[in-house]
């Protein structure tokens, strides 16, 4: 076909992570010098997870230095007395990460059963966190330490609805995972593995957020 | 296997929608996802367009009915223009056209893609920035209208509601909420972008051989993925003071419109300043970089040269990217600011010089001994180096504490970001529009009427901005919607006239590209597939582009995107996709 673009090879996957070639169908098979499409690799998604936490970062390092700014302000700052549950939560989201973990390495050395149990568990431990987060509130709540009560109750409350927010996404990142099953699907769509693995490294960072997060809220409250 | 099983097979290149609302509505097209962003905006900058002229119709003739309008402005409404003018401009032309709306429809072509790397995601993009358009629109008809507050929004007056003025209320209410959802727009649309740029490249396609507009979209996408998060954070602060009742930004001990407000303390307003200017400052960069791209390209392919120094060009834009995050306070320098920080954000500022005059005298360096085709792309490219430099020279005078003291929040601020950030930038936008309008309908669009467009507009925005800078140095407040107060102020009456009436001309000129633009798409002259001769991949396939852009072919790419006059080649341009001849051939 004159013009057709001239194609020294076919490379599909250039990073390496992508499914095998199976676009690499002999040339001209459908009668010309057209050539076939690439396939999407399957790395696309690690890039956007990285790219995401990358700006989740920057949103809560900005609620961050709004209370290291705050605070330096002195006055009107009145420490407030954390709710003990909140070593209970952090110690379930702590487990969390293993559980998370263990099943994502079933799952790779393809113990289907073995994933699926520790990936539920996991599921109940997000819940069970948000749970324990909400008990927090309510024991504020009844202890008369609101939203507007005094800037370190304000960015208390604040910090913790955002990494719920965030988390409660992980969350659904999690059942999404577990509703669309292990059958590896053609085409463009995310792989059970690649899936199970943003989903994970996402948990992750939520752990580690949080930790950071509660040991900023007791440490400087 | 043919090539739809294959498609069907392998899922990526979809099938093209038949129906209206799959192909022009919920579209996952990148491209036109990227019209529809171009659109928007150019609804928007009308809209922008025509607040300004309420606002110097208001200046040159102060008290007297406008025309079409029915009435006077009070200055309660001239500070909602100037605010709305502000935002819309800003966010919704600034930010969409020349990244979500060029860069969306680009992108792909230019490193071989088939669409972006999550489709869908793209469609979402677009939609929330649409929502959070009509949001801030309708900030305009609620009780009390538009807020007041300027685009920057500044606390406390803007934490405080409807105490702080007839705006403050629900129009800055959805103001907030407005530009919080543009945020998530614009997160999830930089997402996009730079996945796309790191993974879907075409074999050969090495980020060294990337046009320099992949390179502007993908630098500007960094900026947006880091700032817009920051922005969207002191957006949640403020929205809780003003309903959570949240002490982040507003001080004890405020008299505002004579009541004492007493259920704050504590807040900090210079707080609000930073978050919003660690945001702000990359945002001007967000509106600039995708023009410095298109200006590059359209350079080289007008001069018939290779741009010069194209590695000194992808540092330099790199250069600016990261040291824009480390300039935001020289807004602040008036707000009481150590001079010692003031110092350090003042030479940083200043070195952001260097990469910008490195990209200026290469822009130079590629006109140099070339012979230029002067299409009505080329004249505002060229305008656009213009407009950049003038409009940058005077950044160098506000970036020094001592001299920005006197002048800020002074006409010549004023002056200086309008031609640097707003004019070069839509200059860039319409080099870009003249130049891929026909791979866009495959038609041409007037090249007549484009220079005219060119000569009016550029005329008009010099005469309009030029003299702000003087009116500036004599003390001239912006946001002050009457002169009458003051009688050094009155004395340049004049001059405002004279400002108001290029204002109108250079209106009356975007009338020009609209009806050009318009008619083109359907009338213009019939466009071949290279027009222009230029050298980058979205000139090897029909205009407008297929669905799937390259039909399912996998383009593997020889050479970088600037290969003009190369010694040996029978023409003088050899497209990126071209393999080299074999050794022995030649």
């Amino acid at each position: 076909m004159p013009g057709a673009p001239v194609i020294d090879e076919i490379d599909i996957g250039h990073d390496g992570s992508g499914p095998p070639p199976a676009a690499a169908a002999p040339r001209g098979d459908d009668g010309g010098a057209r050539q076939p499409h690439r396939e999407i690799p399957q790395s696309i998604y690690l890039t956007a997870l990285t790219l995401a936490l990358g700006t989740i970062l920057m949103f809560f390092m900005a609620l961050v230095s709004a209370f290291i700014v705050r605070k330096g302000l002195g006055g009107d700052w009145r420490p407030i007395e954390l709710p003990r549950v909140l070593w209970l939560t952090t110690a379930i989201l702590l487990i969390s990460s293993f559980t998370v973990e263990r099943a994502r390495r079933l799952l790779s050395s393809g113990e289907t059963e073995g994933f699926k149990k520790w990936w539920y568990l996991t599921t109940g431990l997000g819940f069970a966190f948000l749970f324990g987060q909400f008990q927090a509130w309510q024991e504020l709540r009844a202890a008369g330490v609101y939203l507007a009560t005094n800037p370190s109750s304000s960015f208390f409350y604040l910090l913790t609805a955002a990494h719920g927010f965030h988390l409660l996404g992980g969350i659904l990142a999690l059942v999404y995972v577990a509703l669309r099953g292990i059958v590896p699907r053609p085409g463009r769509h995310i792989q059970p593995g690649t899936a199970a693995e943003v989903a994970s490294v996402y948990w992750h960072f939520m752990d580690g957020l949080w930790v950071f997060l509660f040991l900023l809220l007791h440490f400087g409250r | 296997m043919s090539h739809e099983a294959h498609a069907a097979a392998h899922g990526h290149v979809h099938a093209p929608p038949q129906g209206f609302i799959r192909k022009w509505i919920f579209s996952l097209d990148h491209k036109v996802i990227g019209m529809q962003y171009f659109l928007l905006a150019l609804v928007a900058v009308f809209i922008g367009m025509g607040l300004s002229l309420l606002m110097r119709y208001h200046l040159a003739y102060p008290g007297e009915k406008i025309p079409l309008f029915g009435s006077t402005l009070t200055p309660e409404l001239y500070l909602s223009l100037v605010t709305m003018h502000g935002t819309i401009m800003v966010f919704m032309v600034l930010t969409t056209a020349p990244q979500s709306g060029f860069g969306n429809y680009f992108l792909p072509i230019q490193i071989g893609a088939a669409d972006m790397a999550f489709p869908v995601i793209n469609m979402l993009s677009f939609w929330t920035t649409f929502v959070s358009f009509v949001v801030l629109i309708a900030a305009f008809f609620v009780e009390g209208g538009a807020p007041l507050g300027g685009w920057t929004g500044y606390a406390p007056l803007s934490a405080l509601g409807e105490i702080a003025g007839p705006g403050q209320g629900m129009g800055m209410n959805l103001w907030i909420i407005s530009i919080a959802i543009f945020c998530l727009g614009s997160l999830i649309g930089a997402l996009n972008f730079i996945t796309t740029t790191i993974d879907l490249r075409a074999p050969g396609m090495t980020f060294m051989r990337m046009p320099l507009t992949v390179w502007a979209w993908f630098i500007t996408a960094i900026l947006g993925l880091l700032a817009f998060g920051v922005l969207l954070a002191a957006g949640v602060l403020l929205l809780l003071d003003r309903v959570g009742g949240t002490s982040f930004f507003i001080p004890g001990g405020l008299v505002v419109t004579d009541k004492a407000i007493t259920n704050h303390t504590g807040g900090s307003p210079l707080l609000w300043q930073h978050l919003f200017w660690f945001f702000g400052h990359p945002e001007v960069y967000i509106a600039i970089l995708p023009g410095m791209g298109v200006t590059s390209h359209v350079l080289s392919t007008f001069s018939r040269k290779p741009i010069f120094g194209y590695r000194a060009m992808v540092y330099a834009l790199s250069a600016i990217g990261v040291m824009g995050f480390c300039v935001w306070g020289h807004h602040m320098f008036q707000s009481g600011m150590s001079p010692y920080t003031a110092f350090a954000f003042s030479i940083l500022t200043m070195s952001i010089g260097v990469p910008s005059a490195i990209k200026t005298f290469n822009w130079l360096g590629t006109l140099w001994d070339s012979q230029i085709r002067f299409t009505s792309a080329m004249f505002f490219a060229l305008g656009f180096v213009s407009l950049f430099v003038s409009g940058g020279l005077s950044g160098l005078f506000l970036a020094q504490p001592a001299v920005d003291l006197p002048l800020h929040d002074t006409y010549f601020v004023v002056a200086h970001f309008h031609l640097v950030m707003g004019v070069a930038a839509i200059f860039g936008m319409f080099a870009a529009t003249y130049f891929w309008f026909p791979k866009m309908f495959g038609r041409h669009m007037s090249e007549g009427l484009g220079k005219l467009h060119f000569i009016l507009t550029f005329i008009g925005t010099n005469a309009i901005f030029f003299p702000m800078h003087w009116m500036g140095l004599w003390g001239q407040p912006r946001r002050y919607s009457s002169d009458s107060p003051f009688a050094f102020m009155a004395e340049m009456t004049p001059l405002h006239k004279f400002i108001t009436i290029f204002a109108i001309i250079t209106a009356v000129a975007q009338l020009i590209f609209l009806w050009n633009f318009l008619w083109s798409i359907w009338r213009g002259k019939k466009a071949e597939m290279n027009p222009w001769h230029a050298t980058t991949l979205e000139w090897t396939i029909p205009g407008p582009p297929p669905h799937d852009n390259f039909g399912g072919e996998v383009r593997r790419i020889h050479r970088g995107p600037y290969e003009f006059a190369v010694p040996g080649e029978a023409e003088d341009f050899v497209m990126q996709d071209r393999a080299p001849a074999l050794a022995g051939k030649a």
